[in-house]
């Protein structure tokens, strides 16, 4: 068994791929360099080589569809341990195949990927909808959110779409990363924007004079228009996990605001 | 300043809940010259749910819940004794846009009591709408409704500014309408419906040829009706559901559980369940008209005009129809595999798909996500530890039954419960 060690990136993903094919490797085992280190078999490290996962990248595009192939970049946002393993069978099946096997749910590699995607599909959209902005006092409308998987990159044309003509910021306090859009376009900013330090009166402090008040309306707003004799936690909290209860002002006691 | 907003939004986002419309999907809006907001895309998002699970997607309110009509089930009736207010047109206007965002919601629907007169009314819900698009260069979506009464060119300037109209229908019958909002006439309510189906149909013909053509409700219109106050059976509900999505094109008929409100004796005492159950049963009998190809007949009938309450109406249809089954999902018609309890139209659509590649076992099935504790009783597949040969239909669902834990279990019990 040999394992190819590679840096985590899509990219690098794609390369150590490449190499698979390159070397006419069997039986591989694919591993990101942090992780535990082999015990059994070769090991070899994947050097992250762009032109390679060009390569790749339009390989499989030969095979099947645009919008599959960006599936599997939503598959690989998942982080599961397991995706990039899954992803090698699935490429190694179209390859062999050259046919368009995005949707043989029959084979384990292509129906993991599409399981997965519903789940990175699922996170995405519940960030579209529990994203909740703040102002500050020059005119930025700022976010903080913990998403189970890394969605950022796949929210990014919704917003901008949306808010086109507001300053705003998603910060994904997990990741250490935000998208940043000015007005013209988006971009990925890395900061060390730790919620902690908006903990409180330091969030508040940097608050336009209506947000408040707007967050105040919204928990109004919300708790009139819950009908109580058709009261259903079980539901409730099927569609708002408490995990994101933290950065959402409805869930916040009265008279508060966010954490983040 | 804030806390007489504070104070109308409490009352008047409470008198407006009872209307059970929240979609947000369907539009065609796009942002325009740098605006605010999207309505397009065509998926609807919740951006909360209250504490009974319902998804808030729009601010809704109503403009005031002064109201010159005194319909018996409704909050604000004129004889109820409870606060009033009215928002300004600018009030609705800020808190639409400030709660648009902070991405709290994807939009407005805005209703209203009437006051004056329904021209009157639907001037002022047109104003706010004028007001969003024209003067902040507002994308999001907006649902008004449409006052039955209201002038047809106050129509035509609604469905201009608006994505979705709705005029509800509130009662399912003329009779019901008759005992319980006397001054109401149902003509009123079927003469906009009827105008705003053929303003959207001629939209969607002229939009073929021009296409700079500004948007008509491009989100439809829709109707609701409350169960439960009044005696109609099922049968006469989808009947009317029925007509309402083949004769006035509908895109949403809404079925809103009566909630016990009033005193008065022609209604359901104050502490009167919801009936909650029979309000999912409809929407999923509904949701089988609209997607998975049943009519209205097929589900219910004059001599059966009930919806089963312990089963789903798909079960209930297939169990009456056991001589259709068992399906071979390797071969069938789609139509027909969408009718097998257990499997949905997305697992349907996977099947579909799947099946070209390789021939489909059961276990398949399984991983693609069917039912099979439902659909094994309907396919002819060979299935570990089957023994399903020759059951009646009373035998499968009691089977179906035992292995379910419905949410709803408690109130099947015939046991009454004292304390």
């Amino acid at each position: 068994m040999t394992t190819l060690l590679f840096d985590g990136s899509f990219p690098g993903l794609l390369t150590a791929i490449f190499e698979v094919y390159e070397y006419k490797l069997n039986d591989v085992r694919l591993a990101t360099a942090d992780s535990n280190p082999v015990l059994f078999g070769e090991q070899r490290e994947v050097v992250t080589d762009a032109s390679k996962a060009k390569r790749v990248w339009q390989g499989i595009g030969n095979c099947i569809s645009g919008e599959a192939r960006h599936q599997l970049y939503q598959a690989y946002l998942s982080e599961l341990d397991t995706m990039p393993q899954t992803l090698l069978a699935y490429f190694q099946y179209a390859f062999f195949k050259q046919t368009n096997v995005h949707e043989d749910f029959s084979h384990p590699a292509v129906l993991t990927v599409h399981q997965t995607v519903r789940k990175v599909y699922r996170e995405k959209h519940r960030m579209e909808a529990f994203v909740r902005f703040s102002e500050t006092t020059d005119g930025l409308f700022y976010a903080v959110v913990e998403p189970d998987f890394d969605v950022l990159p796949l929210i990014a044309e919704h917003f901008e779409k949306r808010y086109a003509d507001q300053r705003w910021v998603i910060y994904d306090c997990r990741r250490k990363y935000g998208i940043f859009y000015d007005l013209s376009s988006v971009q990925v900013v890395e900061m060390n924007f730790s919620p902690d330090m908006l903990q409180g009166k330091d969030a508040s402090a940097a608050w336009n004079e209506k947000e408040a008040g707007f967050q105040h309306l919204w928990q109004q707003y919300f708790n009139s228009v819950n009908i109580a004799s058709r009261k259903n936690t079980a539901l409730h909290i099927r569609h708002m996990p408490l995990r994101y209860w933290k950065y959402l002002p409805e869930k916040q006691p009265a008279g508060t605001g966010m954490a983040g | 300043m804030n806390d007489r907003i504070s104070e109308k939004l409490q009352i008047l986002a409470d008198a407006a809940k009872y209307d059970v419309s929240c979609a947000s999907s369907g539009s065609k809006r796009e942002n325009e010259n740098k605006g605010l907001g999207n309505a397009a895309g065509g998926m609807g998002i919740c951006h909360a749910y209250t504490e009974d699970g319902r998804c808030v997607s729009l601010l809704k309110i109503l403009l005031t819940n002064y109201c010159i009509y005194n319909c018996a089930y409704c909050v604000s009736r004129s004889s109820n004794d409870i606060k009033r207010a009215a928002f300004t047109v600018d009030e609705v206007v800020e808190l639409t846009i400030g709660f648009y965002r902070r991405n709290y919601i994807e939009g407005l629907f805005l209703s209203s009591g009437i006051f004056k007169n329904a021209d009157y009314t639907m001037e002022r819900l047109v104003l706010i709408a004028k007001k969003l698009r024209t003067e902040h260069n507002f994308h999001g979506y907006i649902h008004l409704k449409a006052i039955p009464g209201a002038s047809d060119e106050l129509l035509q300037q609604a469905g201009r500014y608006a994505d979705r109209l709705s005029v509800n229908v509130e009662m399912p019958t003329e009779q019901s309408l008759k005992l319980l909002a006397p001054e109401k006439n149902r003509n009123d309510m079927l003469k906009p419906m009827q105008y705003l189906k053929q303003a959207i149909t001629q939209y969607e013909a002229e939009k073929k040829t021009s296409r700079h053509l500004p948007l008509f409700a491009p989100a439809g219109q829709s109707t609701q009706m409350v169960i439960g106050a009044t005696p109609e059976n099922d049968w006469q509900i989808l009947m009317m559901s029925s007509y309402f999505y083949q004769k006035m094109r509908m895109k949403r008929v809404y079925y809103s559980g009566y909630v016990p409100i009033s005193n008065d004796n022609r209604l359901p005492a104050i502490g009167t369940p919801v009936p909650m159950i029979r309000e999912n049963r409809l929407y999923q009998a509904d949701w089988l008209m609209r997607f998975y190809g049943f009519t209205a007949g097929e589900l219910v009938a004059p001599d059966s005009p009930h919806l089963d309450m312990d089963i789903d109406p798909k079960l209930g249809w297939a169990l009456r129809n056991l001589h259709l089954f068992p399906v071979d999902v390797n071969r069938a018609d789609a139509a027909l595999i969408m009718r097998v309890p257990g499997i949905g139209v997305q697992s349907a659509q996977k099947i579909i798909a799947a099946r070209r590649f390789s021939r489909l076992t059961w276990d398949h099935l399984k991983q693609m996500g069917i039912a099979g504790s439902r659909a094994r009783y309907f396919l002819d597949c060979r299935i570990p530890g089957d023994n399903r040969r020759d059951l009646t239909p009373m035998q499968i669902k009691q089977q179906i039954l035992s292995l379910q834990h419905s949410k709803y279990q408690p109130n099947f019990s015939p046991q009454l419960k004292l304390f």
